[in-house]
């Protein structure tokens, strides 16, 4: 596995420019350009708001502003989640002649694609800084620890990237499981809702391993707090072995890519 | 000079013909189906061999070429060479920067403009930034599109499209270049570019790769070259000797309508020798053909014709034209007649068609197509379709004035 990384490593510059197309495409000829990094994660937080006020009046507490920066702050991170997967899935798929034609590692493509959509999450990330700031939400120590949140994200997202792109060249409908696993994963995630309202039984929604680091930064951006310590090493654990499996995985099928498209 | 560049060591790659399970829907069910019946380990009968056996080196500086009719194993070859496929047994080893022009459009991205594909396919056939950099204006000029590079290449024409590939792939100074059937791009001035490129990167010293179906340019670039058929090695040798192999094996297919109320039943290209298949421009060759009739039959001519790759006649001719009268035939008549030609035909490869025909009433009765193909050897100081055997009178440089410059 050396070898593989360091043959990446090779060819990075190859990896900029294809994430630089990516982004490039995407933003080019699109009347909305940069509005498109905001408008996924912007449609996540207000139908969080109002699943949020729909609590709010089911249990007579009003609904407070901590709260709704709370779903803010959950929502960009698995917007970012739900578009990364999605794009790394049909990276090869959509970039057919360039995987049966020319040799290359071709995990650039699921890599990439993970990047191109962290450009947008970054973009969004600004906007939403600027919006806390502007509310005043405040801020503490515990903010140092939103790299390694962001960093565990990453890598499990460029895991499971990896993961999905390689199998679906073989298998047609695993883009279809993803895209169901996608769509109603948000419930079994506390974007909308805190792992807190669960009681005792919320440490059962903490084993998703994306629940830890959602609720770790929205304690350490919103709450003011430490993120829960030990689960966070769980969901890191759960992440870095993703991203050594799915790169494992995925150079395993490798060599039968052009034979199978 | 005379390191090895590409090593080829019992190399055999095997395929599976027909349907694969590509989705879990169908895969489940077949995979459970298989077990319940003991038989998951059994060998699929619906495997063939793509190579056998596939043995041969090239050495530095060296350009090779690689003949063979469709279906031979020659893309399949090219694929493992250039990593895209590994080989199912055998050693391969290639020492150096590989590249390969072959589709040479394939990382381009519709919405990215010309200059824009340059880097990005650049960096695809592993160019560094700052090599693509130093060569911009060259590749630019070389496609001929400078007018356009600004634009999306979606709205190129195909033609400036694969100008555009081909430019970038050129110019990537591989120490192993693969070319295959490259010459199918462009019109014939680019063409004529692509291929003074081709031995500009020769002379270079690089290693090259040529597949082609075109003879004239096989035998114009490689010293040696390899004949595949159907995944096997028949012959590595010098070129010449492979080419008429080549030829020699494979009269392809003769349509002869042996219904017709006549038929051509035997054609023979032959010199002072006999049979041949390859000739020298300029020599003298004698075209025999017999006719035989089922039924009584009026007023036939025999045509016969040259043709070159393009399918573009270059040379016909009928026994009535030669001024001939039209034979009649009685049933079970033969007819015999035999062609003298001065083959003044530049280097190249020709197809050779043979046609009963009665020119009154414009009917065509057999046709025996393609009856050979030769091959017509000549020095590479003519090209085109006819030798005129030029020779240079005079050659001098002279100064504005017109008065012939002092050396």
């Amino acid at each position: 596995m050396n070898n593989e990384l360091k043959e990446l490593y090779r060819y990075r510059e190859l990896l900029y420019a294809i994430t630089y197309r990516d982004i490039k495409v995407r933003y080019k000829q699109s009347v909305m350009g940069f509005l498109w990094a905001v408008l996924m994660p912007l449609m996540i937080v207000i139908s969080g708001v109002v699943v949020r006020y729909a609590y709010a009046l089911a249990s007579g507490k009003p609904l407070s502003s901590q709260d709704i920066a709370s779903v803010a702050v959950k929502s960009v991170p698995w917007a970012f989640l739900v578009s990364s997967i999605r794009f790394a899935c049909n990276s090869l798929t959509n970039n057919y002649s360039l995987v049966t034609k020319i040799n290359f590692p071709k995990e650039i493509f699921p890599i990439a694609a993970v990047l191109a959509c962290f450009f947008d999450f970054f973009v969004a990330s600004v906007a939403l800084t600027i919006v806390l700031i502007v509310s005043k939400i405040g801020w503490s120590a515990y903010l140092v620890w939103t790299p390694m949140l962001i960093l565990t994200i990453v890598l499990l997202v460029t895991g499971i990237g990896m993961f999905v792109s390689a199998a679906s060249l073989f298998l047609r409908d695993v883009k279809y499981i993803v895209e169901i696993l996608l769509t109603f994963g948000i419930f079994f995630t506390p974007v909308f809702y805190e792992i807190r309202m669960f009681g005792a039984k919320g440490k059962w929604l903490l084993l998703n391993p994306v629940s830890p680091i959602l609720d770790g930064l929205s304690a350490c951006v919103v709450r003011h707090q430490a993120p829960l310590l030990s689960w966070l090493g769980y969901s890191f654990g759960v992440a870095l072995v993703t991203f050594l499996a799915g790169f494992v995985f995925f150079k395993h099928l490798e060599p039968g890519f052009a034979e199978s498209i | 000079m005379s390191e090895v560049a590409i090593l080829m060591d019992h190399v055999y790659k095997k395929f599976r013909k027909g349907e694969t399970y590509n989705s879990l829907r169908d895969l489940l069910p077949a995979v459970t189906g298989k077990m319940f019946r003991g038989e998951l380990n059994q060998s699929d009968k619906r495997e063939f061999w793509a190579l056998q056996d596939l043995s041969f080196e090239v050495r530095q500086g060296d350009a090779f070429g690689i003949i063979g009719r469709n279906g031979a194993g020659k893309s399949t070859l090219l694929k493992i060479l250039s990593r895209i496929m590994k080989p199912t047994k055998g050693r391969m080893v290639v020492n150096g920067r590989l590249s390969a022009l072959i589709e040479v459009t394939a990382g381009f991205h519709q919405d990215l403009t010309g200059r824009e594909n340059i880097f990005l396919h650049g960096t695809i056939l592993g160019m560094s930034k700052r090599e693509i950099q130093s060569k911009l204006d060259q590749i630019i000029a070389f496609s001929g599109i400078e007018e356009f590079i600004d634009t999306p290449v979606k709205r190129y024409s195909s033609g400036m499209y694969a100008r555009l590939g081909f430019s970038i792939a050129a110019h990537v100074d591989p120490e192993v270049l693969i070319v295959d059937e490259v010459l199918s791009v462009g019109d014939y001035v680019f063409q004529q570019r692509c291929m003074d490129r081709i031995h500009s990167i020769i002379e270079a010293g690089t290693t090259v790769l040529f597949v082609s179906h075109n003879l004239k340019a096989v035998t114009e670039v490689c010293k040696r070259a390899m004949l595949l058929e159907r995944g096997k090695v028949l012959a590595i040798d010098e070129t010449g000797v492979v080419v008429r192999k080549y030829l020699k094996e494979g009269v392809p297919s003769v349509v002869s309508q042996k219904n017709e109320p006549a038929y051509i039943s035997k054609v023979a290209v032959r010199d002072r020798a006999g049979e041949q298949s390859t000739f020298e421009s300029g020599q003298t060759c004698w075209v025999d053909v017999e006719v035989v009739a089922r039924k009584a039959i009026d007023k036939l001519a025999v045509v016969i014709w040259f043709q070159d790759e393009t399918q573009y006649i270059i040379f016909h001719t009928s026994t009535e034209r030669l001024g001939f009268a039209p034979f009649s035939l009685q049933p079970g008549g033969t007819y015999r007649c035999t062609f003298e030609l001065n083959l003044n035909i530049a280097h190249g490869t020709f197809q050779l068609i043979t046609e009963i025909y009665r020119y009154d009433i414009q009917k065509s009765y057999d046709r025996y197509y393609p009856v050979t193909t030769i091959f017509v050897g000549s020095t590479t100081a003519v090209g085109g379709a006819v030798n005129c055997f030029p020779r240079l009178i005079e050659s001098g440089t002279f100064a504005s004035s017109g008065q012939p410059c002092e050396v």
